[in-house]
This record gives C-alpha cells, structure tokens and sequence, in this order.
C-alpha cells in the first residue's frame, strides 16, 4: 500500500472516531472536560474561589475561537510546509 | 545551489521560530487558581530540572544535526494543531489531543518538555486555558510525564521489534491518555475524589488519544518515506 492510500484510512478513522460520539450520544451536552472538573472542585469545597484570576481574558467567545482557529490555521500550515519541503527535497534529489 | 541552501536555512529558522513562539493551546489544564499555593509552586519546582535538562537536549541535537531543526519545528506545530482541536468524546464532553507524542519519539522527552512548556504558556496567557498559576501542575502532566511515557513505550516496543509504525502509535496514545491521569492525580491529591477526576478526564480521553495515535502515525508514515536519515541520525529508527 503507498503511503498516501494508508494515511487516508487513517485520516478516515480519526474522523469516525471523532464523529461518532454526536451519533451515538444525539442528547450530549459536550461541554469541556477541564470545566467538569472544575464545576466538581467547587461541588467538593463549598466556598471555593480560585486564588488567582488569568491575566487576559479573550473579550467573547467569538475571540477566542478566533484565537483557537488561528492556532490550528498557523500550526497546520507549519506542519504542511515542512512535510511539503521534505517531500520535495526527496523527488527533486532522485528525479 | 549555495543560495538556495541559504534559504533553506532561513526558512527552518522561521519555521522554528514560528513553531516555538506559536505553539498556543493546549489540552487537559488545570484552571488558573485551583491549586492551593503550596502544590502550585511545589509543581513548578519539579518541572525546573526537567525544562534546563529540554534546553541542553534541543541545543545538543540542534548543533549535532543542524537539519533537525525543520523536524523540531514541526513536532511544535504538529502539537499546536492538535491542542487547538476540541473533540467531542464518548463520555459526552470535549477534550483535546495533547499533540506531544511526536516530538519525545523524534527528540526524546525532555526537548518536548521545552516544546510543551512554550504551548502551555502561551494557551494560559492568551486563551484562558490553563493558566500561570497551574502552569507547573500543566507541565508536570502534558509535556513531561505524556513524552517520558511515549518515549518510554516507543524504546520498549522498538527493541521488542515491534514496527515502528505500531511503536508510535501505542506510544503517542498512551503517552496522552497517560497525560490526562496525571491531571486526574494531581486535582485527586488535592481535593480527595481520583476516581471522579478520572472519570472526567480519562475516560473522556480514551477516543482522543487513540487519535493522537492515528494522527501521530500519518505524519510518521511520511517522515518514515521521505525523512528516513534524518530519522536515523535521531536515532528514532
């Protein structure tokens, strides 16, 4: 099998393995994982207040998937453009 | 062909300063402020031997073998990316992919704690998640106990003559789903209740770090065809 066939059934799994929770769970609330645990924190120790606020707040929602989309805009475009180069380097060095 | 070498150059330089400083966000993370003072700063400490130790390494490799910096680069990115998916999970939350697996097969755990270290920052400072406060409790987790794992499980599985393709796979999802236990005993030991955290985090995981594994492989798979000196020059192969 050439590299490419294998990587998209790969590919193809990750995407299954990631859809397949909205199939299977339609009433989820998919929240995140890291405010369950501290929504559980504050049920454990009544009155508790985090000692320390983040220095900077995205102004909304909307800013901070700006922030997270920009992150994987700008990593995968790394991460392309070096396997790119890899792979060019190879033909052009053999061809 | 001297001019374009040049370039090449500069390029890897960009593309590892870009790596370095871009490295955003992240996965499990303890929010800011919810560890006492005590653990906060006890888990800095810890984490300080190992980030000095991920600076000698990266200077080390990088010197030795000056073409490993493109690969270095990458690792960082690849890690950006896939910290910065939220994936839905069985458990019916989200969680992220810890995206360090790659980085401790290619250049051993401590060079990722460096890498880690860089995405944790970043994601506290800009995006709220985690934070600077948690930072070390953060780092403890996702970028030296997941690489020391998936370097671990990758030696192993390598000298057991396991293939490589296999190797990196169970070493890059292990090494994440053993990131997110690690964040479950760190709030347990605080707040008492593991097994509620685990519930939380680690199971929530499981399907993720079998897409970090899945992931990890596919840009494996190209670095095994097109990279394979480099690869042997690191040692990996």
């Amino acid at each position: 099998m050439k590299v490419w066939q294998k990587n998209a059934i790969l590919l193809l799994l990750v995407v299954i393995l990631a859809a397949a929770p909205l199939w299977l769970l339609p009433d989820a609330e998919f929240s995140g994982a890291d405010g369950e645990a501290a929504e559980l924190i504050e049920a454990t120790v009544p009155g508790f207040e985090p000692w320390f606020e983040p220095v900077l707040e995205p102004a909304s929602g909307e800013i901070e998937s700006l922030l997270f989309a920009l992150q994987a805009a700008v990593g995968s475009g790394v991460v392309c453009f070096i396997l790119g180069r890899i792979t060019a380097r190879k033909s052009g060095q053999e061809g | 062909m001297k001019r374009s070498d040049a370039w090449i150059r500069r390029g890897a330089a960009l593309c590892l300063a870009l790596g370095l400083m871009t490295t955003g966000a992240s996965a499990m993370h303890i929010a800011e402020g919810y560890l006492p003072r005590t653990w906060a700063f006890g888990w800095m400490a810890v984490c300080v031997p190992f980030v000095a130790a991920g600076f000698f390494s990266i200077r080390r490799k990088v010197g030795r073998y000056p073409k490993a910096k493109m690969l270095l680069a990458m690792c960082g990115a690849f890690a950006f990316v896939l910290s910065a998916l939220k994936i839905p999970s069985v458990s019916g939350s989200c969680s992220r992919p810890t995206g360090v697996g790659l980085g401790a097969i290619l250049f051993g755990p401590t060079a990722t704690t460096v890498l880690g270290l860089i995405v944790l920052l970043f994601q506290a400072l800009l995006l709220t998640h985690g934070g600077i406060t948690t930072l070390g409790a953060n780092v403890f987790s996702m970028a030296i106990v997941g690489p020391f794992v998936s370097w671990g499980v990758y030696v192993l599985l390598k000298k057991a003559g396991c293939r490589p393709a296999l190797a990196v796979f169970c070493a890059a999802a292990l090494g994440d789903l053993m990131t997110y236990v690690t964040t479950s005993v760190e709030l347990g030991v605080v707040y008492g209740n593991i097994g509620s955290y685990l519930a939380i985090f680690a199971v929530t995981q499981i399907p993720l770090a079998i897409a970090e594994g899945l992931l990890t492989v596919v840009v494996y798979n190209v670095l095994e065809k097109y990279s394979k000196a480099e690869l042997q020059e690191l040692s990996v192969l």
